[in-house]
């Protein structure tokens, strides 16, 4: 498709002004389309169609040019170019060597941290553009993820089963000592997160007997070193910078690296030709242990059912934070009226929130409330005025009276709850 | 929580910590490290366990003032074994470990100075062909070898996990504070020195170290074709359309609709 609009200036000078004697032609070539908003009846009178004039203008709403020329186009939309994926495909086919990342997947998703490491592995597979490396990503267990091509993996290990759903390190660290023995990667990418990348990270390194960078926030080319990277790594909780060669395991920190975002990559699925072995754990996991939310302080907690001036019915608020266990928030309003404590304030002067859910209910979403939930993953609004900046930021906004709202939301999650209860019963 | 630790049998449980120097974060003087001071928390914290405190390093004045500090919480004496400096501290510790015979030995999740990786936990737990587990913030009970604890989560979680004994386990900030140091117990415990053949760390020798640098802060870059996208980008306030609107429509669907973001993100339990 062409995009191209060529001008005539000079025409379009000659349909602005109404006196030219070309006007009329020049008028009709020019908007030349097939709707006439013009013509002389059979009677001799001039007759017009309101409807065709004018046309929609990028932001949708509908302009009428008064000269009469139209310069953009009558269809909305056709002028437009759709976004265009213009990244570059990058298909490894035969890989000189592979750089493994294990990622956390919070969530089920690629965190931005793992995507970070992903770039960061990417620096190290594509160093030499002849002899290009493969990023691998081995996954455990069910996960949400779709986009690992555009997150820069190129093979991709998908490890499933009902082994790997809770919290096993033994098993997982048995099921990467396999892939060490199969595919021997280069080098091993792990977040350095508390939980999680860390811990495996550690686990695997004394497993496979090498000697870790731990925290390492940067790597640069280094002809010296025998792996022909250097790293920076913290050490001394934070306090100083350690400068030596990379070594074959690595505990990344976030931010180490941009993420990828100008190519897509196969992410290609592997397997492994071997069953993972069965491993007789010592450690047991029985389950997370029920927190009691409103105990949770509001910069941690990872739900949050937050309340605004919109809020009227204020038992029923805290009797639906309680059913759907949530922790407790409020807008500066709600505090300052008195009916929250003011440590559940979340905003510029209150607590700055990161939580994954955030559900504010009657908040008209004032830029001191929006900063102190930037870090928050998904926003759903419950409001009765759709044109709110709340609405505008949430990812889900149900416009509507907060008091019914939260009522029918009770009522679901105790229906919920109690099929629930049943196929236990009956389980 | 129904853990009472009295009524549980601890009897005979034999508990080492591994205790560090630590340094503080302003004043960089030597003190306790905090985690250590909340492993030995948690160890006194168990009734009728005989608890032991292991340090391997160098021994300056500087140092001995910081061991002081956990003997200051009420404990007898801490089992020094002298090293040189920049040596490897991990084949020490195996074998006074290998000595002392500990049910549970608790470790912090990474020392204050030196490289800070905290891999030593690790390391023992490998060497002694033992379990080791993270973040442990409580013990509940301790049965017939098998100790069922609570694992710190991030979000203020929990995880109830149970354990073979012998184990490791490390603690960190999650764990409750350590209580303070009394001066005079600190002055009158023992520092038990004891001589051990140090291996010195090649490795770390080849390290450069500095004072850390601040990390550069990313920039948010906009990649984009045309000047309007980054200009838009650059001067939008909320971006809006990208979320789903449900207006007219009764709160039962609305509060279907939240039910399913809920359940599909899983934060209802
Ligand atoms: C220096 C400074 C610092 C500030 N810091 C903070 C801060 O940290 N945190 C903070 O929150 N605020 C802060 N504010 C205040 C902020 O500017 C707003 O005034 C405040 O956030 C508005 O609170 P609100 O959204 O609850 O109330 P409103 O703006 O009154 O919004 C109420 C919303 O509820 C909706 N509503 C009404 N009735 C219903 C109903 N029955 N059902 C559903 N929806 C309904 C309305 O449509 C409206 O959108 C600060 C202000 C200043 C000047």
């Amino acid at each position: 498709m062409n995009d191209i609009v060529r001008r005539d200036p000079r025409k379009e000078w000659i349909a602005r002004n109404r006196l030219h004697p070309e006007h009329l032609e020049v008028l009709a070539e020019m908007g030349g389309g097939d709707l006439h908003s013009e013509w002389i009846g059979p009677s001799g009178l001039t007759r017009r169609n309101p409807h065709a004039v004018g046309f929609i203008g990028p932001n949708g709403i509908k302009r009428i040019d008064r000269s009469g020329a139209q310069q953009a186009a009558t269809q909305p939309g056709s002028r437009q170019a759709q976004p265009k994926d213009t990244r570059r495909r990058v298909e490894i086919e035969t890989p000189a060597f592979l750089v493994a990342v294990v990622p956390v997947l919070p969530g089920g998703r690629l965190s931005s941290h793992d995507r970070d490491l992903l770039g960061l592995a990417r620096q190290l597979a594509d160093a030499d553009p002849e002899r290009p490396g493969a990023v691998l990503a081995i996954v455990f267990g069910a996960h949400k993820e779709t986009v690992f091509d555009e997150a820069g993996v190129d093979r991709l290990l998908e490890l499933q089963g009902d082994a790997f759903s809770g919290y096993l390190p033994e098993t997982r660290i048995a099921a990467l000592q396999s892939v060490e023995r199969e595919l021997a990667p280069r080098h091993w990418l792990l977040p350095d997160s508390p939980l999680g990348g860390g811990e495996l990270g550690r686990r695997l390194a004394v497993r496979l007997g090498e000697r870790p960078a731990t925290q390492v926030w940067q790597i640069e080319a280094d002809a010296a070193s025998e792996t022909g990277w250097r790293c920076t790594a913290r050490g001394a909780a934070g306090t100083s910078d350690i400068i030596r060669h990379l070594p074959r395991v690595v505990l990344a920190l976030a931010e180490c690296a941009e993420p990828v975002s100008e190519t897509r990559h196969a992410a290609q699925p592997v397997e492994l030709a071997q069953a993972l072995p069965d491993v007789l754990g010592r450690i047991e996991d029985m389950g997370e242990v029920a927190v009691d939310p409103a105990s949770v302080s509001l910069s941690e907690a990872e739900f949050i059912l937050s309340a605004g001036n919109g809020v009227k019915d204020w038992d029923g608020f805290h009797h639906a934070a309680q059913v759907l266990g949530a922790t407790e928030g409020a807008s500066r309003v709600a505090v300052d009226d008195g009916f929250m404590p003011r440590d559940r304030q979340v905003g510029a002067t209150g607590t700055w929130v990161s939580a994954r859910v955030y559900v504010a209910v009657g908040i008209s979403g004032a830029i001191q409330h929006l900063q102190g939930i930037q870090s928050c993953d998904k926003v759903v609004a419950i409001n009765l005025d759709e044109g709110c900046d709340m609405a505008k930021r949430a990812d889900l906004s149900v416009i509507g009276d907060a008091g019914e709202i939260l009522a029918a939301l009770v009522t679901r999650i105790e229906r919920y709850r109690e099929q629930q209860q049943e196929n236990r019963d009956a389980a | 929580m129904p853990h009472n630790a009295k009524s549980s049998s601890h009897a005979g449980l034999n508990v080492a910590v591994l205790v560090s120097v630590g340094r503080h974060p302003l004043t960089a003087r030597a003190r306790r490290a905090d985690q250590d001071a909340r492993a030995v928390e948690m160890a006194l914290s168990m009734s009728d366990a005989a608890v032991h405190l292991i340090h391997a390093g160098g021994n300056g004045s500087d140092n001995e003032e910081a061991l002081r500090g956990y003997l200051g919480m009420g404990i007898g004496e801490v089992n020094l074994i002298k090293q040189s400096s920049g040596a490897d501290v991990v084949p020490a510790l195996i074998n006074a470990l290998r000595d002392t015979a500990p049910q549970l030995v608790l470790t912090g999740t990474r020392a204050e100075t030196g490289e800070g990786s905290g891999l030593v936990p690790y390391l023992l737990a490998e060497a002694l062909g033992w379990p080791v587990i993270n973040g442990l913030a409580q013990v509940e009970s301790i049965e017939q070898g098998v100790a069922t604890v609570l694992q710190a989560l991030p979000r203020g979680k929990r995880r109830r996990l149970r354990v073979r004994l012998p184990a490791v386990a490390t603690v960190d900030s999650s764990a409750p504070a350590a209580r303070q140091s009394a001066f005079g117990p600190a002055r009158r415990g023992e520092l038990a020195a004891r001589a051990c053949a140090s291996v010195p760390d090649e490795l770390q020798a080849q390290w450069q170290v500095q004072p850390a640098r601040k990390r550069p802060k990313r920039l948010k870059i906009i990649k984009s074709a045309s000047a309007r996208d980054r200009f838009k980008a650059a001067a939008a306030k909320a971006d809006s359309g990208s979320g789903q609107l449900l207006s007219d429509v009764s709160p039962e669907q609305g509060a279907e609709a939240i039910f399913a973001l809920l359940k599909e993100e899983g934060v209802l339990r």
